[in-house]
């Protein structure tokens, strides 16, 4: 008879732990904070280097001790993020690539864009620097050395803003990756993070934000070889999903986190962000032309 | 409307089954009155098993039928007839929960069952076992378990399919006095079996069945002494020999 | 990289009791075990009722759910992520990005699982059983409570394999869950998650910790299975 108590028991057990998880998204809502009447969490399609770099960790506390508002950030690739918005399944997407940005909101799907931040791109590769870029601050050369010399670089491929940055970059080096990639050319489609565990497996060269290389501890014999060229800065912008297109897109609360973000509060908070002292984000929503 | 208090006689009508092309069981007749303990007799593969499930409704015949003095053998809702297999089918549980089991399946009220089935567990010496996960049990035991179980559905008519085939002697002997017991109480036996000395020492009548005919119908006594048929006769001088 | 420092990491995680370290364990173990339960609740009986069943298309209904274990966690998750989304067609619930979601993704990929095994185990010990449930009444489909409460020990098997699936899984929690801190990030998300930061250290420490815990989780059922196996013989 103990073996039958014994199935029971765990039964019950099994039971009661999965009542909790499942009553959790039925849970009592939080005092409304916006005009959505019970709203008590949005939710934001964000990038991996603002989640990976910590930034999120930092900034989110604050904001949710001000308004009550939980935010829940899904980070995905700048492309991907935008896909969340287009389907609905995001109050707000908060991503960095302007020229998908604004393909975004011209065909309807949310806007206005609003410049937050920027961070700016690092080209990171291996201490011996076989394509004898290091220390240069011009990016374009560094990529047509790595090119000449068919050094191993990594890509994201993954659409995100990252990877769009990446390429326009090839494109301002005058080197058509359709016709001259070859096998140096590693396209992963994966995250940041994981570019970086390639590059620093293989030792290759990769594009990061400085933000996700900052927070990066598996580095190997990674270092930042070139940095400063004004055509890395890595421009955010965050805008409304369109509530006229998905009718429970949560506008108040959503409007409420964008305007927190854009606001003195929400910039300050962002500049203020450090790791082993540097800065990683330079708030600008106040420049238009971002 | 005495006839709707019994679920006999039984009748094999022209009873035939047929499996794979092969006509397993050919037209048996044969009629099991109240009372007695009727042997099927026969050599292995001579149909008796078969019969017993015909019988039983396990499976349907291909032509012909079985016909019961109250429908199907159920009486007042209630099936009256029972099967214990020569393989004793013990469920994962204790003895007691297996009697409770089978009266629970046959409809038998949640407040009856734990009642019957420690009568049953008494009347067969078992009581001693109840809390005994039953697989766990002898041959012997689990035969008789087998045996407790079917007797708690009150059977008017038990079909034992050679229960006595995996024993010991010692086992067989208790067994063999169990069912003198049942067909003292008024239980009608119909038994499966190919021990010749079993079919001796305790069937009233035998049905001796041979290639899945029915070759001879006799009363016990004449059976053994004075067979009629060629193959009886065969199948008594090869059984002394042995 | 050092091993010895996964340990440690594993280490200061279970020691240092981190509530948002034990939220993520809490929460990976009782979407698992929800998603288990739901999938028992249905895969029992399912698995019961194909064994018994006779139909045409039978085998190939076995054969489906037999490939059906082998569902890439990844294709469940998309195809649950494509329903649950705000432009899919049960999109209106706003369950995407929520622990019913991930319960849902996980459910589906043990369903298979828990029905291919019940559906072996319950055949064979009908075979066992089927003349003396016939004899007392038991015909056809009204076996089943029978067979799957005798076989409980057995299909004990069936599901901690469902289990293990779910625990170990992290394609399809992450793509409907959306690793969101604090409310989906699992234990599985979380090693992702860590690894992406190049924390190896402290993926291989959640790795470590997740280990142990489905190796407790398997000893206690299959000792409790064992006992009870003992008993019913």
């Amino acid at each position: 008879m103990l073996a039958r108590r014994g199935f029971i028991l765990t039964l019950g057990a099994a039971l009661t732990l999965s009542s909790a998880v499942l009553a959790q998204d039925a849970r009592p809502l939080a005092p409304p904070a916006g005009s959505d009447a019970g709203t008590h969490f949005i939710t934001v399609a964000s990038t991996t280097s603002t989640v990976d770099s910590g930034l999120f960790n930092h900034i989110l506390p604050l904001f949710k001790a001000k308004t009550g508002i939980e935010v829940r950030v899904i980070s995905q690739g700048t492309g991907q993020a935008l896909d969340t918005g287009r389907r609905g399944d995001a109050d707000v997407v908060f991503v960095h690539a302007r020229a998908s940005e604004e393909k975004f909101v011209a065909e309807g799907h949310g806007g206005p864009r609003r410049p937050v931040m920027y961070n700016d791109f690092v080209l990171i590769g291996p201490r011996s620097d076989p394509a004898g870029v290091k220390g240069s601050s011009d990016i374009v050369a560094a990529l047509k050395a790595i090119q000449t010399k068919a050094v191993p670089f990594v890509s994201r491929g993954d659409k995100s803003g990252t990877h769009q940055a990446e390429l326009a970059l090839w494109k301002d080096a005058g080197i058509d990756l359709a016709a001259t990639r070859g096998s140096w050319y590693r396209e992963i489609g994966q995250g940041m993070g994981a570019a970086l565990n390639t590059a620093s497996g293989m030792n290759g060269y990769v594009l990061a934000d400085r933000g996700t290389w900052l927070s990066f501890k598996n580095r190997g014999e990674l270092d930042i070889v070139v940095e400063g060229d004004k055509r890395l800065f890595n421009q955010y912008g965050i805008m409304l999903v369109n509530p006229q297109r998905h009718a429970h897109v949560k506008q108040a609360a959503g409007q409420l986190f964008i305007d927190w973000v854009l606001g003195a509060e929400g910039q300050k908070a962002i500049a203020s962000y450090k790791i082993d002292g540097q800065q990683l984000f330079f708030a600008n929503a106040a420049d238009g032309n971002a | 409307m005495r006839e709707t208090t019994s679920i006999l006689p039984l009748s094999a009508e022209d009873l035939s089954f047929e499996a794979g092309g092969k006509l397993l069981v050919s037209q048996l007749r044969f009629a099991i009155q109240r009372g007695g303990l009727t042997a099927l007799l026969g050599p292995n593969g001579s149909g008796k098993s078969l019969t017993l499930r015909l019988c039983h409704g396990l499976i349907r015949p291909s032509a012909g039928r079985v016909a019961w003095g109250a429908e199907k053998g159920v009486l007042a809702g209630v099936k009256r007839h029972a099967m214990v297999f020569q393989k004793p089918v013990m469920l994962r549980r204790s003895a007691r929960a297996n009697i409770v089991h089978a009266l629970a399946a046959a409809g038998v009220a949640r407040a009856e069952r734990q009642e019957r089935a420690v009568a049953a567990l008494a009347r067969f010496g078992l009581d001693a076992l109840s809390e005994n996960p039953a697989r766990l049990l002898s041959g012997g035991e689990q035969q008789r378990l087998a045996i407790a179980r079917a007797w708690s559905l009150r059977p008017e008519l038990l079909f034992l399919d050679e229960p006595c085939s995996q024993l010991d002697p010692g086992a067989t002997r208790q067994i063999e006095e169990m069912l003198a017991a049942l067909k003292a109480e008024g239980v009608t036996l119909v038994m499966a079996t190919h021990d010749m000395a079993q079919a001796r020492r305790i069937a009233d009548r035998v049905l001796f069945l041979h290639r899945g005919r029915l070759v001879e119908d006799s009363p016990a006594a004449s059976f053994f002494t004075a067979p009629a048929s060629a193959e009886a006769r065969a199948f008594i001088a090869g059984e002394l020999l042995w | 990289m050092d091993v010895s420092a996964a340990f440690s990491a594993a280490i200061d995680l279970i020691i240092g009791l981190d509530p948002g370290f034990l939220g993520i364990v809490r929460l990976s173990l009782g979407v698992t075990l929800s998603a288990v339960l739901i999938a028992a609740i249905i895969g029992l009986p399912l698995g019961a009722l194909l064994a018994l069943s006779r139909f045409p298309g039978r085998g190939g209904v076995i054969v489906f759910v037999n490939a059906m274990m082998g569902l890439p966690p990844v294709v469940a998750g998309l195809v649950i992520f494509l329903l649950l989304s705000r432009s899919g067609p049960i999109g209106f619930l706003g369950l995407l990005f929520s622990p019913s979601a991930m319960v849902l993704a996980q459910a589906v990929l043990v369903l298979p699982i828990i029905v291919a095994i019940t559906r072996q185990l319950t055949e064979n010990l009908h075979g066992e059983y089927r003349e003396h449930l016939a004899s007392v009444g038991l015909t056809g489909f009204r076996a089943i409570p029978t067979l799957l409460w005798d076989g409980r020990f057995a299909l004990a098997t069936a599901i901690l394999a469902g289990f293990g699936r779910a625990s170990a899984e992290v394609g399809a929690v992450l793509i409907v869950g959306g690793n969101i801190a604090g409310y989906t990030r699992t234990m599985t998300t979380a090693i992702a998650l860590e690894t992406s930061k190049g924390d190896l250290p402290l993926a291989l420490g959640l790795g470590l910790v997740l280990i142990l815990l489905t190796l407790v989780i398997n000893a206690v059922t299959y000792g409790a299975s064992r006992a009870g196996a003992r008993f019913a013989g």
